[in-house]
């Protein structure tokens, strides 16, 4: 389909794309050592790492999928952005200052240096390499459907687009550029949906405010459409608490966020950031429902999956629109490309070290070269990818998470008895879980059925299945606990003040 | 017992196979039983802090389905023409995990100041 005039589209694209090259370039004078590109030398402070944090992790789900999947569903769909922003409580709560404290740099060094077992790090270096693809899989295929509804273009080229900047980025800055980006796109996503939404709401008003939920156009009866929970009795009651498990738990195994934490200088501030993050996601998803509501009296349920960026053309009609809709997409390119960045560096992080490192490649130019593995592999495999949908496969990437290294994250930290087989076969039985999953969701459409509903949305039973796995095999194999596990205990739990400040005070 | 500050490290190359850290606290390194009781106290602590926290999400995001699932007529009651799942889900939630977050951060930090103090007056001569 192409829009009536594509000029502010286009704009926006190109005008998003260059801001995001030239903060990069500019974070470039900070970037000189390895330190710098992995974890921008642990050095940034809570409030832009939140707002980093913020612009990384609000993906093209957030910005996109959540509005069409309410419009499409209704209420139950709103547990998604619910449990995305839980799931950085669970995250605070149980991980945040434990982890940073930890001193590594990515979840495989973390599980090396608490269990000591070069195949259990093998092991999850693989997990990061698969969630990451798996979730940037999403986000080039968003990319391509937005450039499509916006400006016309083919899809492949929305794709190509978004994998080029990353990589342009990514390899030029690192991490500490990086920072800079993605704090500027929290806030360029925040304003890209804020401003056309309250312009929208005061259209609304101006129509006499008509009640989205008494509107028959879209998503069935308006009880149903309130009603927030998956339909069909017991197997909607099944799905939502399954959803709810995926996310609340998947949120700490996601490879771009866990390496976010490294950035902090200390756990204390780990958790402060984290916090500041609960209050920007609290804000932000305050918007995307107002889409999906206005939607169900203004828009066409039909092709719900570009709710966001349609919408404004919709409602306001002429120049207006065209210029709402233009920031928008504005919006929309920002967080595919934020998201993108996030998760190659994580996955490349991970490549550079556990593939190319062992070789001849130094530091900085094993990660430059891993980051061309980390975006072209993906970038290659959406264009032949059937469309599984945004939110859908970002769902499946938090199912696999919250089955593998939330166990290992939860028990590693807070239980001396983990063993490495225990971690192994609790990895290994979580990740078939809930990889059958996502085979399955690749393979076929058909959801009815428990079994079917069962593989759709497995987080409900392998999260369970892979703590118990973990537990039992660690105590079967309890000689194998590290025996340097208590003082690991140790640097997790306390305070760096502590240590900092103890030293002279005992030599006086 | 370690005399000095702890060694800050500088890192200029990429963390392939990280050296364990040196220890950074000597009572509780040492692993006497003084040491253990400090740490499991801080422990326990924290661990009541998460509990805190935790509680009361799981309370919600248990029993909110549950509750709907039995009541579905709950759906439609509407507070100023909003029905009561939007508002729930789609703005309360938000300042609620706000403020678990937040407390559980003072909570938290408290914990470790207790622990801070203890290990100081620990270590005095």
């Amino acid at each position: 389909m192409n829009p009536p005039d594509s000029a502010p589209g286009i704009v926006a694209v190109v005008l998003v794309a260059v801001a995001t090259l030239a903060i990069g370039t500019w974070g470039l004078r900070f970037s000189r050592t390895t330190s710098d590109f992995f974890v921008a030398s642990r050095s940034v402070r809570p409030a832009l790492n939140a707002s980093a944090i913020g612009g990384e992790y609000l993906s093209a789900a957030s910005f996109l999928g959540v509005a069409g999947l309410v419009l499409a569903f209704g209420a139950d769909m709103l547990w998604y952005p619910v449990g995305w922003t839980a799931g950085y409580l669970v995250l605070l709560v149980l991980v945040a200052a434990p982890l940073r404290r930890s001193g590594a740099y990515t979840l495989p060094d973390f599980a090396e240096a608490r269990l000591a077992s070069p195949r259990v790090r093998a092991a999850c270096s693989l997990l990061v390499v698969a969630i990451g693809w798996l979730y940037l899989l999403p986000q080039f295929q968003g990319a391509g459907l937005t450039m499509e509804a916006a400006i016309g273009a083919p899809r492949w080229l929305g794709a190509l687009v978004v994998a080029a900047v990353v990589m342009v980025n990514v390899l030029s800055g690192g991490m500490r550029s990086i920072t800079f980006v993605q704090a500027f796109q929290y806030w360029l996503k925040l304003t890209a949906l804020l401003v056309p939404a309250l312009v929208l709401l005061f259209v609304w008003i101006g129509d006499g405010a008509p009640n989205p939920a008494d509107a028959s156009s879209a998503g069935g009866a308006a009880d149903l459409w309130s009603l927030p929970l998956g339909s069909g009795g017991s197997q909607g009651l099944y799905l939502t608490y399954s959803l709810i498990v995926a996310t609340f738990l998947g949120t700490m195994g996601l490879p771009h966020v866990v390496v976010r934490f490294y950035t902090n200088p200390d756990g204390r501030a780990a958790r402060r950031t984290t916090v500041v993050v609960l209050a920007l996601l609290g804000l932000f998803y305050l918007i995307p429902p107002v889409y999906g509501a206005l939607g169900r009296v203004y828009g066409d349920a039909d092709r719900s999956n570009v709710l966001v960026l349609e919408l404004p053309r919709l409602m306001v009609p002429g120049l207006g629109g065209e210029l709402l809709a233009a920031l928008v997409t504005a919006g929309a390119f920002a967080a595919f490309l934020s998201t993108s960045s996030g998760l190659s560096i994580a996955v490349a992080g991970v490549i550079s070290q556990d593939v190319i490192g062992h070789g001849r490649a130094s530091g900085v130019a094993a990660f430059r070269m891993a980051t061309v593995v980390a975006v072209v592999v993906p970038a290659v495999l959406t264009l032949l990818a059937p469309d599984l949908g945004v939110a859908r496969a970002v769902g499946l990437a938090f199912a696999v998470a919250a089955s593998t290294f939330c166990p290992l994250l939860v028990l590693g930290i807070w239980w001396r008895g983990l063993t490495d087989v225990g971690a192994l076969a609790g990895l290994a039985v979580g990740f078939v879980g809930s990889g059958s999953g996502v085979a399955y969701a690749l393979a076929t459409r058909t959801t009815t059925g428990w079994a079917a509903v069962l593989l759709e949305q497995p987080a409900a039973w392998s999260v369970p299945l892979a703590f118990a796995t973990m537990v039992l095999v660690s105590l079967a194999t309890r000689s194998r606990v590290p025996v340097d596990v208590r003082r690991f205990m140790v640097r997790l739990h306390t305070p760096e003040a502590v240590a900092l400040d103890r030293g002279p005070r005992s030599v006086r | 017992m370690t005399g000095g500050p702890p060694e800050r490290v500088r890192v200029t190359g990429p963390a392939q196979r990280r050296t364990p850290m040196p220890p950074r606290t000597a009572e509780i390194d040492d692993q006497t039983a003084l040491g253990s009781v400090l740490m499991g106290s801080l422990l326990k602590a924290q661990l009541r802090a998460a509990a805190l926290a935790l509680l009361p999400l799981i309370g919600f995001a248990g029993g909110l389905p549950l509750l709907f699932h039995l009541a579905p007529g709950l759906a439609d009651e509407r507070l100023l023409g909003v029905p009561l799942p939007w508002l729930a889900l789609g703005g309360l939630v938000y300042p609620f995990l706000f403020v678990l977050g937040w407390s559980y951060v003072r909570r938290a930090e408290r914990n470790e100041q207790d622990f801070a103090e203890l290990v100081e007056i620990v270590e005095r001569p």
